[in-house]
């Protein structure tokens, strides 16, 4: 166990130190003078200069990238102060460290992401679960159907036609806007339950057909059959039997999506105008502002990276038979 | 596997749509013409149409100003063709969707065909390939490698023409696309390669080559093509994304996914505007599901739905 998470970690680190060199090399080679870039309205050529010698422009690309990437573990310092440990550098645009500006827009995107969490596996398994339970009744019919409608929807054409209908026309709830949960949890969840519900929806539908098609497979198998063959109370067989089994899959997609919608939920902020994470990403790169949008990339990598292996415990938990090796 | 599949009258029905919509998208073009009209024309200031938009710059008459002239509406502000530039919209996302699905599609093949069927070494490295560019946040990727790809063949000076648009997503679609496809090739060659058929080439001596062409290939074309048919939509999902955000295509191309944006910037007032692009991309990409639903299940009868 122990050995399997120091390999996996090392691993880890490995695959964000290859991101990292990738998208570094990637990026500082494209034809740019990025001094210029940061410098803003009232540029002079000493400005420039000492732009380029504050954020080590001037030296190789080599030892530009280990400097960066030394700075991840020790920090740097700048002319703004010192950075602290997990320093990815500083914005070329507003001049803040870029971990800061992360971790500013961190709490946004987090809230985003649980609440949707929350409100999609409860409804999503438990309807699937309902359909596979209830298997070629209406009931199944009706829950199929409309996952897989739902399904089809996206977030930008579902989000405003709810907005219509809550915000313009019938003025019951305002405007989606973020409260941090520490000061005010009430308006932090008013504010938030449009996003949650339209991100929900779309994700209940998915998880619905999954949770469903997997419970199916499941009681068509053989271990599944004997224990009714047994004579076992169905609501057992159902949900001791088959129901673990078909967690395998599911945890996969979780872990999955999870990743992405905590490395930003970009099109739900950008429906409802929302700045978390995704959007500084989106802003980053329409600017170029090139230390940003890597900060957020290895950021997204990170989630990526532990939930994958959050997912491979999780696997050993669900199934003893699955060995960490 | 065709009989079963031609028993299934969703299946069918689901692909007589997408087909229609690849009709459609072909024929932009003629359509458009035998219409009369272009997805760039700002018809509000055209002499024949005086009263297109209201003293608010939205489309006067009711249902964002649906007419015979204009079948589904006029655009705010600028007062162009919705018809068309949905019609042309479409066109682009669906040729470039099956550009990167192409791509996708070959590159995982070959990979997967490569690390399955020579094993050993080979395989532990291109698995871990693998490994890397699946640890790249996809949505992320996308917005940030885009304009990086963009700077590559252009200047930042200078204005992007729209084919290097093109160019770029299909690019950045493609690194990162690949890697689902590669790995349930390599599963499926794995276990062929035991198979007796294969051995049998093997010993009367044909070469690599042929085995994969002639014995492997034939019996992984049915997953591949389930693959792909999901592959497909979800491309065409992604390329609308990094328009909606604005990252992808711009002003004044065309394009399915920046209609959300102008529908979602003028909502509160006009709320017919993307009405029609909405409906359209959820029924092509329903069908499209029940359409994948579909072909599993006439390649594999045993998954009950």
């Amino acid at each position: 166990m122990l050995q399997f998470l120091v390999r996996r970690l090392i691993g880890a680190c490995v695959i964000i130190f290859l991101i990292g060199a990738f998208t570094f090399f990637l990026f500082y080679t494209i034809p740019q003078d990025f001094a210029e870039l940061s410098c803003g309205r009232n540029c002079t050529p000493q400005n420039i200069e000492v732009i380029r010698e504050n954020l080590g422009l001037d030296k190789p690309i080599t030892s530009q990238f280990w400097e960066f990437m030394a700075g991840i573990v020790n920090g740097r310092d700048f002319s703004q102060g010192h950075c602290s440990a997990p320093c990815l550098g500083v914005s070329f645009d507003t001049g803040e460290f870029v971990w800061d500006s992360i971790l500013d827009r961190f709490p946004l995107t987090l809230s985003l992401t649980l609440g949707g969490l929350v409100i999609f596996l409860f409804l999503g398994l438990g309807s699937g679960l309902l359909a596979a339970w209830k298997r070629g009744t209406v009931v199944d019919k009706a829950v199929s159907g409309a996952s897989i409608v739902l399904s089809s929807f996206q977030i930008y054409f579902l989000g405003p036609i709810v907005l219509g209908i809550f915000v313009y026309q019938s003025g019951i709830m305002d405007n989606p806007r973020y409260e941090p949960f520490t000061e005010n949890p009430i308006a932090w969840m008013v504010g938030m339950i449009i996003p949650w519900c339209v991100m929900a929806t779309i994700f209940t539908a998915q998880y619905t057909r999954m949770a469903r098609s997997t419970m199916i497979e499941q009681l068509q198998e053989e271990h599944v059959r004997t224990a009714r063959a047994k004579g076992m109370k169905q609501r057992y067989v159902f949900f001791r039997y088959a129901w673990r089994g078909s967690l395998i899959p599911i945890v996969t997609i979780l872990g999955v999506d999870l990743s992405a919608l905590l490395s930003g939920a970009v099109v739900t902020e950008f429906t409802f105008d929302l700045a978390g994470i995704g959007r500084l990403a989106v802003d980053s790169s329409l600017t170029k502002d090139l230390p940003v949008t890597m900060g957020v990339m290895l950021f997204g990598a990170f989630f990526i990276l532990i939930l994958n292996i959050v997912v491979d415990l999780a696997y050993a938990y669900i199934d003893p038979r699955v060995r960490l090796s | 596997m065709w009989l079963r599949f031609k028993r299934d009258r969703t299946g069918v029905v689901s692909a007589c749509v997408v087909l229609l919509y690849f009709v459609v998208a072909a024929l932009a073009p003629l359509i458009a013409k035998a219409y009369g009209k272009n997805p760039y024309t700002l018809y509000s200031r055209e002499p024949e149409y005086p009263f297109l938009l209201d003293d608010f710059a939205m489309p006067s008459g009711s249902f964002g100003g649906m007419s015979g002239d204009f079948w589904f509406g006029v655009e705010p502000k600028l007062g162009r063709d919705v018809f068309t530039m949905l019609l042309y919209g479409m066109r682009t996302s669906l040729y470039m969707a099956v550009l990167v699905t192409t791509l996708c599609v070959v590159t995982g093949v070959l990979i997967g065909m490569v690390s399955g069927f020579f094993g050993g070494r080979v395989d532990y490295w291109l698995g871990r390939v693998t490994d890397f560019f699946l640890a790249f946040p996809q949505q992320l990727f996308f917005i940030a490698f885009m304009p990086v790809v963009t700077a590559m063949f252009v200047s930042p000076q200078d204005e992007t023409p729209t084919y290097l648009r093109a160019v770029a997503i299909t690019l950045v679609m493609w690194f990162l696309g690949w890697m689902g496809l590669a790995r349930l090739v390599r599963g499926s060659v794995l276990t062929l390669r035991e198979r007796e058929f294969v051995e049998a080439a093997k010993v009367s001596g044909a070469s690599p080559w042929r085995i994969v062409r002639k014995e492997i290939l034939p019996n992984i074309v049915t997953p591949i093509l389930v693959q792909a048919t999901y592959i497909l939509p979800s491309t065409i999902l992604s390329i609308a994304f990094l328009s909606y955000i604005g990252v992808g295509f711009v002003e004044p191309t065309p394009d399915w996914g920046r209609m959300f944006a102008i529908g979602a910037d003028v909502y509160e007032q006009d709320p017919m505007f993307m009405f029609f692009p909405g409906v359209a991309l959820v029924v092509f990409v329903l069908s499209f599901n029940l359409l994948g639903d579909s072909v599993r299940d006439a390649f594999d009868p045993k998954t009950g739905r």
